[in-house]
């Protein structure tokens, strides 16, 4: 199996990403540049946070432009297995591989914490190995994290099983307080209708390893080495 | 010819930055302001070659694709004779 | 480009007193101008002597005094001088780091103010190739409530500079992706009107593949890239020379504003072109821009540059030369490449996106030679500009205590009362300067490049060096109340406190970077309080074995000639060999011993009294006094050994935990400790003859620490405390439930002593968790107006 890491102007936690992949999944791995449409036959994409293009028009926006986008939405329309996380999260719904869209924080400012979610599904290639309910200790870092989408769609994502992480206590309960930034429903990360798309706030990637504070989110690239690992790759 | 693009957060969209300034414009006693919405403000300054009605359609798709996020934001423009 | 340009001289200005005083030249420093070039200036030239000789950049009144820093050890790579100085970490790794102030231009225009200081001292460091680690900051803020500043136009000022400073630090490092570990925020009367922003980096970088700003090789080709030079920020030099007066406001224009996403651009282009092979020197243009990289590479490089200013990319029409050369833009780079290869160079920049153009050429003759559509408007030996710049040996006063030696009847008389310490502890821990700064924090990204050991609102940030066992702590310290009842004993103490905390991680302190905040040097007071602060830090530094190896000075910290509390602040490195064996702060678990360590515990707390306590926070939160002078009983000696103990201690795997007593004392910290993990204390604290309880819980004597071990290791790590001759250790209690319980033997104030502190974990730690926050509450909409 090969892993891709997209890396525009502007990313900045693509070496974090990467080197959670080579270093600790000991996976393969290359780095893909904005600029080419060529995904070098990767199995997986992994779109990391930052700031691309500076997030100077909106977050995400210039992104969706570039020409390795392109080939991503192809890719996962096909059925490839595509993670956002961060900035990630907010490229991948600009460019409409995810309903939806991630405005300002609540309290305006960044925030940079750890936080805890409520895993909400496990039928998807990112957290199939893990349990119904089980509380990630995971850290947030963002100003752009607010998560919106109309009623309709909150309802479709709700009725599908969309819905992969919310914010939770310690404890696993959904309350407004955990809500680190005002985003519906306490929604943290959602996966796209084919199920293969999951763009989330937290950063897995900042919770791989104890030293770093806590090693819950390297679950999530667990269970898609281990679905790819399933699937032949 | 220039065109000057405005784009707000949809009227249904909670826009916490113009809440934050009109408290604030309220505690500082200006009472009479109801409402406050923030937003972006782009100037396009265009080439020779269009004409009015295809300056409109380029400004107005541009504004709709690249500068707008139709899940939460809306625009208004207006083009303008320059120099 | 025109090979013999020089012969026609540039075109001379009229000079006359009024231009002098604009550009803030003196007589005497026009004479030495007319000295060294032998002619008349040019508007330009004039110019370039304003900004270079400018206190700012020439250091003109401090750097007499500065030369007795120590600045060497085995570990030292790079001293002062440089873009920043280096020190060997082992394993092949250097670090490079360094401190600087962006103070005024965070007073004119918060936001940008601070966000331009975190992107100038990045520049600093990755212009060594070296990929910056992480970032702290030391700011300094007039109060946030009425009950300590009475004017409230003054206190909502301060509130938007406080927002503008945060946010700015936040948005500059988030967006470039450098971790910010925290560092220090404090608030005092005398900030009010000239806040301090010291933004400190650190990065990383192969020993053998370091680059310095040096200009060499006659006929090498000088390559511009970043960003388009506008008219930012011109005069910007000068104007962090000067007080502020009535009016500072209206120069607003002056400050610069930073483009976080072009300067991560820049660093990835740089590293890149570095690693070519075809890039010999490089220095980024902070203050004095293009001047100042122009001048000091051909300084260095022994040799010259020449520059035609038609090839500098422009962001702006009908720029002449002297706002060419002026210009503060950021996010801008001036490099040496060698000749033949340059295009591999604006290769790499292309690719990035960013304009690289090549300006001019080194030229042999050691002069900087700017020519602008072909004329030569500059032709300036370099020495005249940086080792000939003026050198002041400005008259030092005498140093005065400058408040009373004894606390007032009435503070004695509020002493003796039977007093409820516990409500003491509660106003202390919502203080300002001691409550839970999360509020600052959490606005930074403090995890990106997944290193963070020890993030903010630990003792010290600790950093793991990917692909070694080890990691690297770090800490900034200052204390501007101590510094102001004794420059010389209040900078030693800075010193300690900041290599304390990184001592707590297990680390050993290595190295040091300064930034010296002070008033205006043309007060013999104000030089009083300069010198003897660098003979603090020289002496410090030397017995602690932590080299300065650069940093920066700042002065003229005065508005409307009311000076700043002298406030010099240290940044200490430390090298941890096993990052796994990294102490954390705050209590672990339940069921440990606390045990109180430091130089002289007993003899100490023996000879602390009531005088010691009028620096302390108690003094100034609680009893609203300042009397006497800095903690006493302080030994370099005793701090030198704890830190090695610690280290040794930290090794041995033999403690879980260890706090810094600093502000607020013991009872404080055990608070604090308490707070990390939710984990309780029983404590019982020696009391102090013949003082109250307060002296013990709240006095702030320096070389103290607080750690914990398992019971087994309890005589462990006696004994080996006990085997340092300045060192000793007390068993104060031990870990476990959800309170906070100080017993004291006998307190004179109290008929009994016993338990003087009892506090559930949760009633002590809402004040602290919510001071600044609250203090702050409703001023969100400010910020977003401002």
């Amino acid at each position: 199996m090969k892993f891709g890491v997209l890396v525009f102007p502007g990313s900045n936690c693509d070496h974090d990403t990467y080197n959670v992949i080579s270093e600790l999944a000991k996976q393969p791995v290359t780095l893909l540049w904005h600029d080419s449409s060529d995904l070098e036959n990767c199995d997986a994409i992994l779109v990391p946070g930052g700031f691309a293009y500076g997030d100077y028009l909106r977050t995400g926006a210039i992104a969706r432009f570039s020409p390795v986008m392109q080939s991503v939405k192809k890719f996962a329309d096909a059925g490839g297995p595509v993670l956002g996380i961060c900035n990630g999260f907010q490229i991948l719904c600009e460019s409409g591989l995810l309903p939806g869209a991630l405005m300002r924080n609540a309290g305006l400012k960044y925030i940079c914490k750890q936080v805890y979610l409520r895993s909400e599904t496990l039928d998807s290639p990112f957290t199939n190995q893990l349990t119904r309910g089980e509380v990630l200790k995971v850290p947030i870092g963002h100003m752009e994290g607010n998560y919106f989408c109309d009623d309709e769609t909150l309802k479709t994502l709700q009725r599908n099983d969309r819905i992969a992480f919310r914010y939770a206590t310690p404890e696993g309960e959904i309350t407004p307080q955990a809500n680190p930034n005002g985003s519906l429903d306490n929604i943290a990360g959602i996966l796209s209708e084919g199920r293969n798309v999951l763009g989330m706030m937290p950063h897995p990637d900042r919770s791989s390893e104890q030293m770093l504070g806590s090693a819950d989110g390297f679950k999530i690239f667990q269970s898609l080495v281990g679905t790819l690992a399933a699937a032949g790759r | 010819m220039k065109a000057h693009v405005y784009v707000t957060l949809k009227r249904t969209v909670l826009d916490p930055q113009g809440q934050a300034i009109h408290n604030a414009l309220k505690k500082m006693q200006y009472a009479e302001i109801e409402d406050i919405r923030q937003g972006k403000y782009f100037v396009l300054t265009l080439g020779d070659s269009l004409d009015a009605v295809a300056a409109k359609n380029e400004v107005e798709r541009i504004a709709r694709e690249v500068l707008t996020n139709p899940v939460i934001e809306e625009f208004t423009f207006h083009l303008e004779d320059g120099e | 480009m025109n090979p013999e340009p020089a012969a026609v001289a540039p075109q001379p200005v009229t000079v006359t007193p009024e231009l002098l005083a604009q550009h803030s030249i003196t007589a005497e420093e026009y004479e030495r101008i007319l000295a060294a070039l032998g002619r008349t200036p040019s508007l330009t030239e004039l110019g370039i002597y304003s900004v270079m000789w400018s206190e700012h950049c020439s250091y003109k009144s401090s750097r007499v005094h500065l030369k007795r820093l120590p600045t060497k050890s085995d570990r030292v790579v790079q001293g002062p001088g440089e873009n920043a100085g280096i020190i060997d970490v082992g394993d092949g790794w250097a670090c490079a780091f360094k401190i600087e102030s962006h103070n005024h231009p965070s007073y004119i225009e918060p936001h940008q103010g601070a966000a331009t200081g975190v992107g100038g001292i990045l520049r600093d460091i990755f212009t060594m190739n070296a990929r910056p680690l992480a970032v702290m900051d030391s700011l300094r803020f007039g109060p946030l409530s009425t009950e300590e500043e009475p004017d409230e136009a003054l206190v909502r000022k301060n509130h938007s500079i406080v927002e503008g400073v945060v946010s700015g630090v936040a948005s500059y490092g988030n967006c470039f992706g450098v971790p910010n570990l925290g560092g220090e925020t404090r608030f005092e009367t005398c900030y009010s009107g000239n806040p301090l922003t010291n933004a400190f980096a650190l990065g990383l970088v192969k020993r053998d593949e370091i680059f310095y700003a040096k200009a060499t090789g006659v006929g090498n080709p000088v390559i511009y890239v970043g960003a388009k030079t506008g008219r930012d920020g011109i005069h910007g030099a000068t104007m962090a020379s000067e007080e502020f007066k009535e009016g500072s406001e209206q120069k607003r224009p002056n400050v610069q504003v930073g483009d976080p996403f072009m300067e991560k651009l820049l660093l990835e282009a740089c590293i890149e072109a570095m690693a070519t092979g075809a890039v010999l020197g490089i220095q980024d243009m902070g203050a004095a821009g293009l001047t100042c990289s122009t001048c000091e590479m051909g300084a260095r490089g022994g040799v010259g540059l020449e520059v035609e200013l038609d090839h500098v990319p422009q962001r702006e029409t009908g720029m002449n030369s002297y706002e060419i050369m002026l210009s503060e833009s950021q996010e801008r780079m001036l490099l040496v490449a060698d000749k033949g290869r340059e295009d591999e160079v604006l290769k790499v920049f292309a690719k990035w996106g960013l304009d690289a153009s090549i300006v001019g050429t080194v030229i042999a003759e050691p002069k900087m030679r700017i020519l602008h559509h072909g004329v030569v408007v500059a032709d300036i030996p370099n020495q005249s500009l940086t080792d000939d710049a003026p050198v002041y040996h400005r008259p030092v006063g005498t140093w005065k205590a400058p408040v009373p030696a004894e606390p007032s009847a009435e503070i004695l008389a509020e002493l003796s009362k039977d007093r409820d310490y516990t409500a003491d502890l509660k106003k202390l821990l919502a203080a300002s300067n001691i409550c839970d700064k999360r509020w600052v924090f959490e606005q930074y990204d403090s995890m990106v490049q997944t290193n963070t050991v020890q993030g903010p609102g630990a003792e010290a940030g600790v950093m793991r060096i990917k692909g070694t066992n080890r990691a690297l702590a770090m800490a900034l310290d200052g204390n501007g109340r101590w510094c102001y009842l004794d420059p010389k004993e209040g900078a030693k103490l800075a010193v300690a406190e900041a290599a304390r905390k990184v001592a707590c991680t297990g680390a050993t302190p290595v190295a040091a970077t300064n930034c010296l905040n002070f008033g205006n040097p043309e007060k013999p007071e104000i030089m009083a309080q300069l010198s003897s602060a660098i003979d603090g830090i020289a002496e410090a530094c030397t017995a602690l074995g932590t080299p300065i190896t650069g940093g920066n000075v700042s002065l003229y910290n005065e508005t409307k000639g009311e000076g700043i509390y002298p406030t010099p602040v240290l940044g200490i490195v430390g090298i941890l060999d096993d990052v796994t064996k990294a102490v954390p702060s705050g209590f672990q678990r339940e069921g440990e011993a606390v045990l109180l360590v430091g130089g002289g515990v007993a003899a100490q707390t023996a000879s602390i009294a009531v005088k010691d306590l009028g620096s302390s926070s108690y003094a100034k939160q609680v009893l609203g006094g300042f009397w006497g002078t800095v903690p006493s009983g302080f030994s370099l000696e005793g701090e030198a050994q704890l830190h090695k103990v610690l280290a040794q201690l930290a090794n041995e795997n033999l403690i879980t935990s260890s706090a810094d007593i600093s502000d607020g004392g013991i009872a404080v910290a055990l608070a604090e400790a308490a707070f990390r993990n939710g984990v309780g204390v029983n404590a019982n604290i020696i009391p102090v003859a013949d003082a109250p309880a307060a002296v013990a819980l709240f006095g702030e004597s320096a070389s103290l620490v607080i750690i914990t071990c398992s019971k087994e290791n309890i005589e462990k790590v006696e004994e080996l405390v006990n085997s340092y001759s300045e060192l000793s250790s007390l068993l104060l209690g031990e870990t476990g439930g959800s309170r906070v319980t100080i017993e004291i033997a006998n307190d004179i104030a109290s008929t009994s002593g016993g338990v003087v502190i009892d506090a559930s974990i949760a009633e002590l730690r809402d004040p602290w968790a919510n001071a600044l926050e609250s203090a702050l509450h409703d001023q969100t909409a400010n910020e977003v107006l401002a």
